[in-house]
């Protein structure tokens, strides 16, 4: 009893100890985004490996995701007669969900898991501990600007996905299944608020790009400096990213559209 | 591979995403339809106004006009009172223009439909439309149905 | 504590006082005390997992001591501002083991890094001073070469030539040796005095390659346990009547330092469960 009393303990303590250490972390990255800013050479080369990278898979998976959409949607708008919401299902589907919280675990598998094995490995290679000794902030010139890239690209990819996918919805629903195109366009345009739709999608993937960022270099700053280190950080990334999009996405879901 | 590349991919990158965010906020959403254009303001009271809902579109035989843009219960006339947004080019309405709350299929949504009258002037911003006709509540229409058959 | 103008050779430039430092429950140094004199070659050995590299460590800044302090011309490292202690790192190089070159910058832009973070030169002269450099440690052909097209050896030049490209008054090199072919051993060698008696540094080397160390090094410190054992100029210590500094410089198999790790008896550990 006593001894499993203490394995608490130590577990919490330990609990603290990680998110207090990740805390600091983040408000030390917040301190470098002005060198992330002025020296945007360093971020333009990372919004090329996190976001221009992730853009294949992202307009693939977003054009599959609006087709299986559209399907899904016209077999069961069928049934009511009501073909001509397929459009209004579709874009508030990708909009206000799919397009943010998809690309948020798509990005935790593609670039998160690069970010903390990029990380990880100029850990153990003695390359941050090497910055450290030429009196350069590692945090500043090496974390800040891959930070700032992915909140930059987070909402841009998020958008991209949305986008594809109405047009995958619309290649299934009106090309394929005869729904009225006009219908299609104006029902969605009707039901679609700029605001309260698009905006919030906007904010949530911004949202997730940095919960995703955070988590990505965190496990890998925090790696333990080993091969076995490195590899464990990364699968922690791809769950901890995928599990803190999800329950952010209730949260904020709860926020936004919690009243309507 | 060269920065000169790499620059070039990311500039690309962020004029597909800023692409993509246009076409979410121009032909996906009503930002176009709505926010961008001007607009006038006219109010309407309800007995009942069903599921009317903020946004809920406003039709002239049936062409979107506007949206609902504000809905409160006014308590000295113990009614509801809507606010329309109507475009400023649909100027047209008549003093004597009703406004009917109808339903769009069986379960569709709600809208209000206007119909202009006769009159010559026209309702400007801040007016109020006196001819209304509220929702149908499709419990009374049934209950109503039941009672006339029951008393034939 | 001492002036920071006064540069007599035989003053120290690092001076380590009741240093103390653990890692969890195991103790790395206990009441470490020492001098590193400026311009000299100063060499630190002893058997590996005896904190020669957490010494490097402690002396950067990049540890906190436990207790006592550790001054480098009489700045405490671990009193001072981060700002101060950046400042300070300018003028200190370190040479790591594995040479912890950016992988993704190639030879020239790996030695030019410090120019470019530190200093606002115009491009032609980080040109210049970077191939200075380069054709120091020979490798001014490679310059174009990423690290992964690198051996040890050549990474570990680049990386010599990235530290020294800032004129550092001292330079720390973490186990130069391991690892290498006899032939780039001696490169390295022939460097490291190189570099010392030409720009006037203090070198500070941590190796268990007796052989190369005792070959450049002025003065060194045998350290095991946490404690000094031995010091002295390296003719001094091959006349040093401590058996476990000969068995160490000698490579004796068992003596002082045992070949067995602390265990039970070995015939009741056989007979166990009999």
């Amino acid at each position: 009893m006593l001894d499993w009393l203490q394995n608490v303990g130590k577990k919490g303590l330990h609990v603290f100890e990680s998110l207090g250490r990740s805390t600091m972390f983040f408000l030390l990255i917040l301190q470098g985004l002005g060198v992330a800013l002025v020296r945007f050479r360093l971020t333009l080369r990372e919004i090329y490996s996190v976001g221009v990278l992730s853009l294949v898979i992202i307009a693939v998976s977003g054009l599959f995701v609006g087709m299986v959409l559209g399907l899904q949607g016209y077999v069961n708008f069928a049934k009511f007669n009501a073909e001509e919401s397929l459009g209004i299902f579709v874009a508030l589907s990708l909009v206000r969900e799919l397009g943010p919280v998809v690309t948020g675990l798509l990005y935790a598998g593609r670039a998160g898991s690069a970010l903390t094995a990029e990380i990880g490995l100029m850990k153990t290679t003695e390359q941050l501990a090497s910055m450290e000794m030429m009196a350069v902030d590692p945090i500043r010139r090496i974390i800040a600007p891959r930070f700032l890239a992915g909140i930059i690209s987070m909402p841009l990819l998020a958008a991209i996905f949305s986008a594809v996918g109405v047009l995958g919805g619309y290649f299934v629903g009106v090309g394929l299944l005869g729904v009225d195109s006009g219908s299609y366009w104006s029902q969605m345009q009707a039901n679609v608020d700029f605001s309260g739709d698009i905006v919030n999608g906007v904010i949530k993937s911004v949202v997730f790009g940095i919960a995703c960022n955070w988590i990505a270099l965190y496990q890998g700053y925090d790696a333990i400096p080993t091969a076995e280190g490195v590899s464990r950080a990364t699968t922690k990334t791809v769950v901890r990213s995928a599990l803190a999009v999800l329950a952010l996405d209730f949260v904020l879901t709860a926020l936004m559209f919690g009243d309507i | 591979m060269t920065t000169r590349f790499m620059e070039i991919a990311v500039g690309l990158f962020v004029v597909i995403g800023g692409a993509a965010l246009f076409v979410l906020a121009m032909s996906v959403s009503n930002f176009a339809t709505s926010s961008s254009k001007e607009g006038y303001y006219l109010t309407a009271y309800f007995e009942n106004i069903g599921g009317l809902k903020v946004r809920s579109a406003i039709t002239v035989s049936g062409v979107r006009v506007g949206q609902v843009s504000d809905i409160v219960f006014d308590s000295e006339r113990l009614q509801a009172k809507v606010t329309l947004r109507v475009d400023k080019k649909h100027n047209y309405f008549t003093l004597d223009t009703a406004a009917s709350i109808y339903t769009a299929g069986l379960l569709g949504e709600q809208y209000i439909a206007l119909e202009p009258g006769a009159e010559d002037d026209t309702l400007t911003d801040g007016d109020e439309i006196e001819f209304t006709q509220s929702a149908v509540v499709l419990e009374e229409i049934i209950s109503k149905f039941i009672s006339n058959a029951g008393s034939s | 504590m001492t002036d920071n103008n006064d540069y007599v050779s035989s003053e120290p430039l690092i001076e380590i006082r009741d240093l103390y430092f653990s890692r969890g429950s195991n103790q790395i140094f206990k009441g470490l005390s020492l001098d590193i004199r400026r311009g000299q070659v100063t060499g630190f050995m002893g058997p590996s997992g005896t904190g020669k590299t957490t010494l490097l460590k402690l002396i950067g800044g990049q540890l906190k001591p436990l207790d006592g302090k550790v001054y480098i011309q009489g700045q405490n490292v671990n009193a001072i501002s981060r700002s101060s202690l950046f400042e300070l790192r300018k003028r200190m190089g370190m040479l790591f083991q594995s040479g912890a070159l950016l992988t993704d910058l190639n030879v020239f832009e790996n030695v030019a890094f410090p120019l470019r973070e530190h200093t606002k030169l115009p491009e032609q002269i980080i040109r210049d001073l970077v191939l200075i450099k380069l054709e120091a440690v020979g490798l001014r052909g490679a310059r174009k070469l990423m690290p992964s097209q690198l051996s040890g050896g050549m990474a570990r030049r680049v990386a010599l030539a990235r530290a020294i490209v800032l004129d550092p008054m001292m330079i720390m090199y973490d186990e130069p040796f391991a690892g290498l072919d006899p032939i780039t051993k001696g490169t390295i060698v022939t460097l490291i005095k190189q570099l010392n008696n030409v720009l006037g540094l203090t070198s500070i080397i941590v190796s268990h390659d007796v052989e190369e160390t005792l070959s450049i090094a002025d003065y060194i410190y045998v350290i095991s346990d946490g404690e000094i054992i031995e010091s002295g100029t390296p003719v001094s210590l091959r006349k040093s009547s401590s058996e476990w500094v000969q068995q160490f410089l000698n490579g004796y198999p068992d003596g002082p330092a045992p070949f067995h790790y602390p265990a039970h008896e070995y015939i009741e550990d056989l007979l166990v469960g009999r």
